[in-house]
Formats: structure tokens, C-alpha cells, sequence
């Protein structure tokens, strides 16, 4: 998209407006914080101009009763930060539920034995009953890692992470994982990510971070025989394979990918991060806190990076090989060439087919921003887009990303979603599964841009293509011209186009 | 390279290409630091054995891969199933995010459900003012006729009242006096899904029973379906049977309009239900008649004291129990069964007259919530099948009496085995050790399929790998139908799977 193109924000301020017009008072006032509209950028001399700003509150508590989208610091830890991690065992300690909810649904891919020496789509529970909550569950949980032991010697260590109840009814779940990893020899990880704790899954990766810190890092001796291009990939979670599309790249680009956090990780890479050169971060939100650790405690740097769609992912790989001089820029030159020929048959391809075509977004912590740029490739223009659990960091980000009028919300509530998607009728719409049907009924095409809607990889060369073909699919699927019937219908000409 | 823009590979072949196995073989030799090849061989062929398996059936502490999920989930399926209500979770939020997410990817629709989003502080001080402040918003917004309010474990654990916060918050104006707030205590450690929908279906009748006069108008009837993924199916299909017989009926909590909304341009966040004047009308019936006896205990207790006779089925699937069910309505309402009807049930015992021969002595493991394991069990057995292996994670003592009584009345179950409290690791041994034909559950089974070669039936919610099967019933004649055809077709599908090896003509007959 040009810069002096300008999403409509006279619209959405009365959006805006009407929506926050049907909260009790007290509620609307909170609300109107944290809805807005992007404005001008600020020129700031010697910086990196950013398209717009992103002034609207984040990462304070959400009110009850409206319908937030947002999980909670479990989910944060075991959903995203550890769960990944495969050999090793994730106990969700407490009632049952929020590991059956969270089983399997993040796609986290990975390559192993699951059940002998890999763990990740499976869910071990403690399962809470009523004894457990009366007399505490800290017996249960030192029988339950001797089980574990038995049943499935071959695991790398075991995390335990905390449901709601462990921390309401004070066990020490510290002092039982320092007793089990003696005797066991294992790395036992207790993880404090009680669903209570914080306003949304964001605090979960923190705590989760901070438990990598405290639990894992300078516990063993590591064995890594170093190389000068060693690097960390932190903050991707393989979703469909994303890891992996971004490996084969910076592979090819002459690094070496020593660890990769959390997707498809074992132990062993995790232990031995503070001994690569730099570490790549992804996904800022969940786990820019243990790269800051790490830059402070073992002065690894650290450096942002985007793979969602083909300029992105020059700039950031131009944006990586910098650091390591000019070897490494001469192969990225070449990676580059490469694989230009694909992006742009890709953009020949799709780009007729979604020029024009307008995408709201509400995602997580790092997506609703760096994706933009993939839609941009295709001919696609952000019209809003906001965070479940972003921090004002995020926002400062989003700035460089959207343009001047474009809706912003942050923990937007379902009522909200709905009247923006209602008054806005973007051609697409990226978000969760929660989102999905509610928006697919008004007739409007949505793709998960959690889960990639069980698709994917999107990063990536490779996933590029992929994403251009899914967004594309959903829009130009017959199926949104048939809601009307025929009998009832104001005929409008299909715009469907069959795949190429 | 193997992307192309003419042939876009995602995950399932870009994977399985070269250069990516190679990559993936090379990270897992250089950083990975994985066990040697025959440790893990070894390891994975002990996890076979019968020595594995009893120390995994020892297990006192530690569960893996349960098939159950805990009490609020059954209160928010209950509450999806009465007219315009909102269902509100009270504790911590992520829960309810949860809830929605499981709801919407079996039904593949919307669910809606809102959190008092508890937090920190709401631990220390209790969840009061998240109450006043979460139902006025919820009043507000989403402008239901009904707030049912269910708890998380947080709010259980610190001992909400449920009953007085509500009172409070309607003194505070949170929502009109007479406007309805019926509410479950739902702790996820007590019970699972199955007793939450039990306990809100309950909070739902007391709310709207409690201190009425009841005037019995013989002949009518209440249904109270019970916790089901199939239930658009099966409502709806159990509705045309009682129409058919021109029953005067009531469903209480009828979820199967709400999670089949049509697409048509407009989001109906809620439709169908029962109405609340039908509730109000329910306490009247002559009786009420639970489908799943084991989601319905304290609501048909209940019944019974407001004196209504009560009746309890196991799901009824097949010829028996849908004749059970249906002779037990003309009892109580004194409405024939129509020759209609009898025509119906001569069909699906002429379906599995003609398919006997591939039914009769194939073994099966059943999983599930209670009822459905018990439905299957005889289903399977009125086909010449026998249970092997039946196990419920949320079965009773009870439960498990009751079964083996069922399956010892019959010779096609006099091996079957049933396990109350075991989860699907313990199941993945009794396949390896005690192996069978065919495996009936739901999504989650796809896993002992893969390391069993098991092939798995989907029959039972969740089912977030297949579409729409949940839209067919399972209950009635006609659900039997749809029953032996879906185990009929993964007969034949694995049939001609083990058959199709080319430069072989033999038993990959094209009529069976």
C-alpha cells in the first residue's frame, strides 16, 4: 500500500462512537481507551519514520461480562511457550479441563515418537479432585512424576504448570520439583502460570520466560562446539511448519540454527542458548523477556525479524546478514535472487485475483502487525487490526506497519468485533476460531490466523505461496454468493473465481 | 526448491520433500540430542506388552489423554440450549475461552459465553464486584432473555456464593429484579462435564420451579436430552418421532437450532432453545424422560421432588433402546405407535439383516461419556459384534455395574471388559494386548489409531477432524442407520485398503 493512502477514519470514529454509545457509562469509559483511530506519524530526526500512531490502552485487566477473547497465563505457558518443547513432559496441574481444551490445538509441529521420546500432542493431568483441592496436591504431584518416570522413562524432564487452584490453596510445587530432580536426575520445571495471574495469557509468557531463566539456563554443563554464525530462532512456535520454513532460509543464508524456541525444540536446545552469537526473535511479545535476559546476563544481542511475505522477509534477512558481515550478505544476495522468480509468480498470480481486497485483523501478540505487510504483497489494504494481549510496545510497533485512519482496538469484546466487521464489511477477515463462524454467518470470508486455519506454514518463501492460495480461496470462494435466496435475492454478479 | 506457484505445496507434502526431510534429519542429529534409535525402538515396543500394561493400569496419580472434560463446559452446553441465554462464567477468563473454543470447533458455529474475568485481586477479595459489574455489561450488550451463571475452579476455590452475589447484583441493578439469573455451582474438580450440564439444567428448572404450584396435565411429557455433541441431529430427529406419535412434549434444553444456525448473512448469536414459558410450563408434565440417565441424576431427583415421574435411557441408539424409548412414551402419554414408525424400525433391521455377515464377531473398544458407551455397547452387540473393551473416564461405580450387568445378559458380551476412571493411555494398552476390530470414540482417538492401527469410528464429541457428522442423528431407527452405515463404510474402506495392492486381483471384490 502507498503511503499517502488513508483508511477511512472519519468512519471509524463514528464506529467508534456507536459502539461504546450501548456500554453502561462506567464501562464505556474504560472501553473508549482502548479503541482509536491510527493518526499522523510524528517525524522523529535519526529514527525509523513510522506510517502512523497507535494510541490506545493495552494490557490492563478486562472488564467482566463483555465478551473478551483473550485466554489466561496457562495458556500463555503451557499453550504457547512450553507446550512446544517435545521431549518434554508438560504436566497441566490442577482439574482436568484446561488440558483437554488446550490439547493438540495449537499445531505445533514437530518430529519425534510421540508418546516414547516425544510428548506434545498429548495431555498429562493432574486431575484435580476435591481431596486434591482439601488437602493439598503436592503428594499427588510427586506420585504423579514417579508414574511418569515409570511409564515414560525416555522424557527429557517434566514442566509443571500450574493451573488456577495451585496457587489459591498454597502448594509448593517448588520444593517437590527440586525433590524429584534429585532423585530423578531431570530437569523439573515448577511454572507459576496460574490462569488468575494477569490480565491475559501475556503475563503467562513472561512467568514461562522466567522459569527457562531460573529452572533450565546454568543447571548442566552444555556441550556445543561453536561456530561464528550460531543463532537462536526464539518466539516460533512451528505452527503448520513455520519453523521449519524459516530454518530452511536461514540455513541457506550460511547460519547456523542452533536452537529454536519453542517449536519442534528439544531440551537440549534450549540449555544451550546463551552460547550462540545472536538470537532472532519472532514472536516479541511472548518471549522478548528472556532475550533481554539473555542479552544482559551472557551479552548474546538480539534482533527482531518479520518472515510474513516476501518484503518482509528481504529486509529482515538483509536486516540479519548485516550483523554478520559481508560472507554471510553475499549468500543473501543469492538467497534472495533465488527465490524471486517464486514471489513473483505468486504476486502475478494472486495479486489479480485480491487488489483492492480489504482485511481486518485481531490476533495475538505479534500477528496483528506482522502480517500486514504479507497482505500488502498481494494488493490487499489493512483497514484494522488489533491485539488480544499486546503491550503499548506492540502499538509503538503496529505504527510502522498500518496507515493514518486505520481502526485500532485492543481487547476488543465480541459486541465490538461484530459492529466494526458490521459497519466496516472488509472483504476478509483474519482471526480465531471464536471469530470464525460468527463472521463467516454475516457472509464475510475469515481465515484462523492462529491456527492458519489448519493450513500453513505462512513464513517463509514457502509460505507465502501458501498464504497467497488460502486468502484467495476464502475470498474467491463460491459459497459467499449463495446466502441469498434466489426468491429473496437482489441479484449481484458473482465475483467467485475458480482456482488457477 | 519444491514451491511453485503452479502446484502450492503446504505442509502435508512440503514436508515430506527432500530438502525438508533432509534439513529435519540433519537438526535432529547436530542439536537435538536425541536417544539412540534402539533405545527408543525398544522403549516403544515395551509400551506393547502385557508387563507395560500392568504397571500403566497400576497408575494411582498421574492421567493421560482423558476422555472427559470438567463441569463448566456441560453448564455452558446447557445453557446453549434454552431461548436467548447468555451464558456466564464466573472466575478466571481464559476458562471461558476455552469453553467457547471446544464448543465451536466440534459444532464448527458460533459460541458465545461471557467471564467475570476474575484476576489477582479478585483472589484476595473475592468476586462480588466482578458479578455486579459482569452482569449489568452482559444485560447491556448482548441483550439476553436469561443469564445462566455457571463458576470456574478459581471462583470455587475461594468459595463464591454463587446464590448471593447474584441477589446482590440485582439490589446493585445489575440486571432488572424479575429478570432471570439461574446458576450452577460447576468446580472442575468435582465430576465432568456431564454433572455440570446435570447441575445447570438443574439451576435452571429450580429457578423456575421453586415454590410454584404444580397442576399435572396427564399425557405431556418433558425430554431432557443430556450433554451431545450429535444433539442437532438427534433433536431434531427425536422430535419427528414424537410428532409422529403426536406427543404433547416439552425438550428441556434443546441445543440443536443454536449450534446449527444457517448462514444467510445474519450472526444470530442466539436461536432456538427451550422458551421460557415452556420451561415455566414444564413442571406440569406428567413426567420427564432423561436420555442420558448419567448427565441427568440430580435433575431427575429433582423432578421427582416437584412429583413428576421420571424415566432415564442410555442414549438410545438401535433397534432395543429405541423401542424402549418409544414404548415407554405410549405408556405414559397413551399415544400409539404409528405404523409409520414400524415401518421405519423394519427398515434399519432389513439394513442390518443385509450387512450381517460383516458385523457379526468383529470386536470392538468403545470410549465416551457414559451413556454413549453403553449405547454402543448393545448397539454393536444387537449387530453380533462383541464389546471388548468398554471405558469411560467419567463412569461410576455405578456406571460400571450397570454395564456389566447389560453385557452379561447377552452371549456377544460375556468377554467384555469395562473400565470406569481409566483414560486413553490405559486404552492404548488394552489394544496392544487385548487387540480388537475396530475402535468407536471420538477425534481423540485418532492417536491410538495411528500407534495401534486401530481403525477409529467417530461417534462421539469431539470431532474436530471430520465435518459435519454431528448434523446426522445418531438416536432413533434412523440414527441406527447412520450408525451401521459410518461402521459398515470403515469395515469396507479397510477392506479394500489391505486389497488394492496392484499386480493382485484377488478380494478386492467390487460387490460385497
Amino acid at each position: 500500500m502507498s503511503l499517502d493512502s488513508q483508511n477511512d477514519g472519519a468512519l471509524n470514529t463514528k464506529l467508534i462512537e456507536q459502539v461504546l454509545s450501548r456500554y453502561p457509562e462506567k464501562t464505556a469509559k474504560r472501553r473508549r481507551k482502548h479503541l482509536g483511530v491510527a493518526a499522523g506519524g510524528q517525524v522523529v530526526a535519526g529514527e525509523a519514520q513510522p506510517l502512523s500512531e497507535c494510541d490506545v490502552k493495552s494490557n490492563i485487566k478486562s472488564i467482566p461480562g463483555v465478551m473478551t477473547i483473550r485466554g489466561c497465563a496457562y495458556a500463555g505457558s503451557k499453550g504457547v511457550v512450553w507446550g512446544p518443547v517435545k521431549d518434554m513432559i508438560h504436566i497441566s496441574h490442577g482439574p482436568v479441563g484446561c488440558g483437554q481444551y488446550s490439547w493438540s490445538q495449537r499445531r505445533n509441529y514437530y518430529v519425534g515418537t510421540t508418546s516414547i521420546d516425544s510428548f506434545v500432542t498429548m495431555q498429562f493431568t493432574s486431575d484435580f479432585q476435591e481431596k486434591d483441592i482439601v488437602f493439598g496436591g503436592d503428594k499427588k504431584l510427586e506420585k504423579i512424576i514417579d508414574e511418569i518416570e515409570e511409564l515414560f522413562p525416555l522424557n527429557k524432564g517434566i514442566t509443571i504448570q500450574s493451573e488456577c487452584p495451585i496457587g489459591l490453596i498454597g502448594d509448593d510445587i517448588e520444593a517437590v520439583s527440586r525433590k524429584k530432580a534429585k532423585q530423578h536426575e531431570k530437569t523439573i520445571v515448577p511454572v507459576r502460570c496460574e490462569g488468575f495471574r494477569g490480565v491475559s495469557q501475556s503475563l503467562g509468557h513472561h512467568i514461562a520466560n522466567d522459569a527457562i531463566r531460573d529452572w533450565v539456563f546454568e543447571k548442566k554443563d552444555v556441550e556445543l562446539e561453536v561456530g561464528p554464525y550460531d543463532v537462536n530462532v526464539i518466539g516460533d512456535y512451528n505452527i503448520g511448519g513455520d519453523a521449519w520454513a524459516s530454518r530452511i532460509l536461514l540455513e541457506e543464508i550460511g547460519l547456523r540454527v542452533v536452537g529454536n524456541w519453542s517449536g519442534d525444540a528439544t531440551l537440549a536446545e534450549i540449555e544451550r542458548a546463551p552460547k550462540a552469537k545472536l538470537n532472532l526473535i519472532h514472536c516479541y511479545r511472548s518471549m522478548n523477556y528472556i532475550c533481554r535476559h539473555m542479552e544482559e546476563k551472557y551479552g548474546i544481542a538480539w534482533m527482531e525479524y518479520n518472515f510474513f511475505g516476501p518484503s518482509q522477509i528481504e529486509s529482515s534477512l538483509r536486516n540479519i546478514a548485516k550483523h554478520f558481515g559481508p560472507e554471510i550478505q553475499e549468500k543473501t544476495e543469492y538467497v534472495i535472487a533465488k527465490y524471486r522468480p517464486l514471489v513473483e509468480a505468486v504476486i502475478d498470480k494472486y495479486w489479480p485475483r485480491l487488489e483492492g481486497r480489504t482485511v481486518m485483523l485481531y490476533v495475538g501478540g505479534l500477528r496483528p502487525r506482522h502480517v500486514i505487510s504479507a497482505y500488502e504483497d498481494l494488493g490487499m489494504e489493512i483497514v484494522g487490526t488489533g491485539y488480544e494481549f499486546g503491550h503499548n510496545d506492540d502499538y509503538q510497533r503496529t505504527g510502522h506497519y498500518v496507515t493514518e485512519g486505520t481502526l485500532i482496538y485492543d481487547d476488543v469484546t465480541g459486541y465490538e468485533l461484530e459492529k466494526f466487521i458490521e459497519g466496516i464489511r472488509p472483504d476478509l477477515v483474519g482471526s480465531g476460531i471464536k471469530e470464525k463462524y460468527p463472521v463467516q454467518k454475516m457472509g464475510i470470508p475469515f481465515r484462523q490466523m492462529h491456527s492458519w486455519d489448519y493450513s500453513g506454514p505462512y513464513h517463509g518463501y514457502d509460505g507465502f505461496a501458501i498464504f497467497a492460495r488460502d486468502m484467495d480461496m476464502a475470498i474467491n470462494n463460491p459459497v459467499w454468493d449463495l446466502f441469498d435466496a434466489p426468491w429473496k435475492k437482489n441479484t449481484t454478479p458473482s465475483t467467485a473465481m475458480a482456482a488457477e | 526448491m519444491p514451491q511453485s506457484a503452479e502446484k502450492i505445496l503446504d505442509h502435508a507434502p512440503l514436508f515430506r520433500e527432500a530438502e525438508y526431510r533432509q534439513m529435519l534429519a540433519e537438526k535432529r542429529l547436530n542439536f537435538e540430542c536425541p536417544h539412540p534409535v534402539e533405545i527408543v525402538t525398544d522403549q516403544r515396543e515395551f509400551t506393547k506388552t502385557w508387563e507395560y500394561r500392568e504397571k500403566n493400569l497400576a497408575r494411582e496419580a498421574l492421567v493421560v489423554n482423558p476422555a472427559k472434560a470438567c463441569q463448566p463446559l456441560g453448564a455452558v452446553f446447557a445453557a446453549a440450549g434454552f431461548e436467548r441465554t447468555m451464558s456466564f462464567v464466573h472466575g478466571s477468563q481464559g476458562c471461558v475461552a476455552y469453553y467457547r473454543s471446544h464448543l465451536s470447533r466440534h459444532f464448527k458455529e458460533p459460541c458465545s459465553a461471557v467471564s467475570s474475568s476474575m484476576t489477582e485481586d479478585a483472589a484476595v477479595f473475592g468476586g462480588l464486584k466482578n458479578m455486579i459489574d459482569g452482569l449489568a455489561n452482559t444485560y447491556k450488550l448482548y441483550d439476553p432473555k436469561m443469564i445462566a451463571v455457571s463458576t470456574t475452579c478459581m471462583a470455587e476455590v475461594i468459595g463464591d456464593d454463587l446464590h448471593s452475589f447474584i441477589e446482590n447484583a440485582k439490589t446493585e441493578g445489575s440486571v432488572p429484579q424479575d429478570f432471570e439469573v439461574p446458576f450452577a455451582h460447576t468446580p472442575a474438580f468435582v465430576g465432568s462435564h456431564v454433572d455440570g450440564y446435570d447441575v445447570m439444567v438443574k439451576g435452571v428448572l429450580e429457578n423456575f420451579w421453586m415454590g410454584k404450584q404444580r397442576a399435572e396435565v396427564p399425557n405431556v411429557i418433558n425430554i431432557i436430552p443430556g450433554f451431545d455433541g450429535f444433539c442437532v441431529g438427534n433433536n431434531r430427529e427425536l422430535k419427528r418421532l414424537l410428532d409422529l406419535m403426536g406427543v404433547s412434549y416439552t425438550f428441556i434444553q434443546d441445543a440443536s437450532d443454536q449450534y446449527d444456525t444457517p448462514s444467510d448473512g445474519e450472526f444470530r448469536m442466539y436461536d432456538g432453545g427451550t422458551k421460557i414459558e415452556d420451561v415455566k410450563a414444564a413442571l406440569n408434565a406428567q413426567a420427564t424422560l432423561s436420555l442420558q440417565h448419567y448427565n441427568t441424576r440430580k435433575t431427575l431427583e429433582y423432578c421427582q421432588q416437584v412429583g413428576q415421574a421420571t424415566a432415564s435411557f442410555h442414549y438410545p441408539i438401535g433397534v432395543e433402546a429405541t423401542d424402549e424409548l418409544l414404548m415407554r412414551v405410549s405408556a405414559i402419554t397413551g399415544k400409539e405407535i404409528p405404523e409409520a414408525i414400524r415401518l421405519e424400525r423394519g427398515r434399519l433391521v432389513d439394513a442390518m439383516a443385509d450387512s450381517q455377515s460383516w458385523l457379526h464377531a468383529k470386536k470392538y473398544a468403545i470410549y465416551g461419556d457414559p451413556d454413549f458407551v453403553h449405547a454402543m455397547a448393545r448397539f454393536v452387540m444387537e449387530t453380533g459384534g462383541e464389546p471388548t473393551h468398554c471405558l469411560a473416564t467419567n463412569g461410576t461405580n455405578a456406571w460400571e455395574a450397570e454395564m456389566k450387568r447389560m453385557l452379561a445378559a447377552s452371549s456377544f458380551g460375556k468377554h467384555a471388559q469395562v473400565w470406569a476412571g481409566k483414560d486413553l493411555w490405559a486404552m492404548r494398552s488394552l489394544l496392544f494386548t487385548e487387540p480388537v476390530d475396530l475402535l468407536i470414540g471420538n477425534s481423540y482417538g485418532k492417536y491410538l489409531e495411528r500407534d495401534t492401527g486401530t481403525p477409529l469410528i467417530r461417534l462421539m464429541f469431539p470431532i474436530f477432524d471430520r465435518h459435519h457428522h454431528h448434523r446426522f442423528p445418531l438416536m432413533g431407527y434412523q440414527g441406527g442407520l447412520r450408525v451401521l452405515t459410518t461402521i459398515l463404510d470403515k469395515i469396507f474402506d479397510k477392506l479394500d485398503r489391505e486389497t488394492i495392492e496392484p499386480g493382485t486381483d484377488y478380494s478386492f471384490d467390487l460387490t460385497r
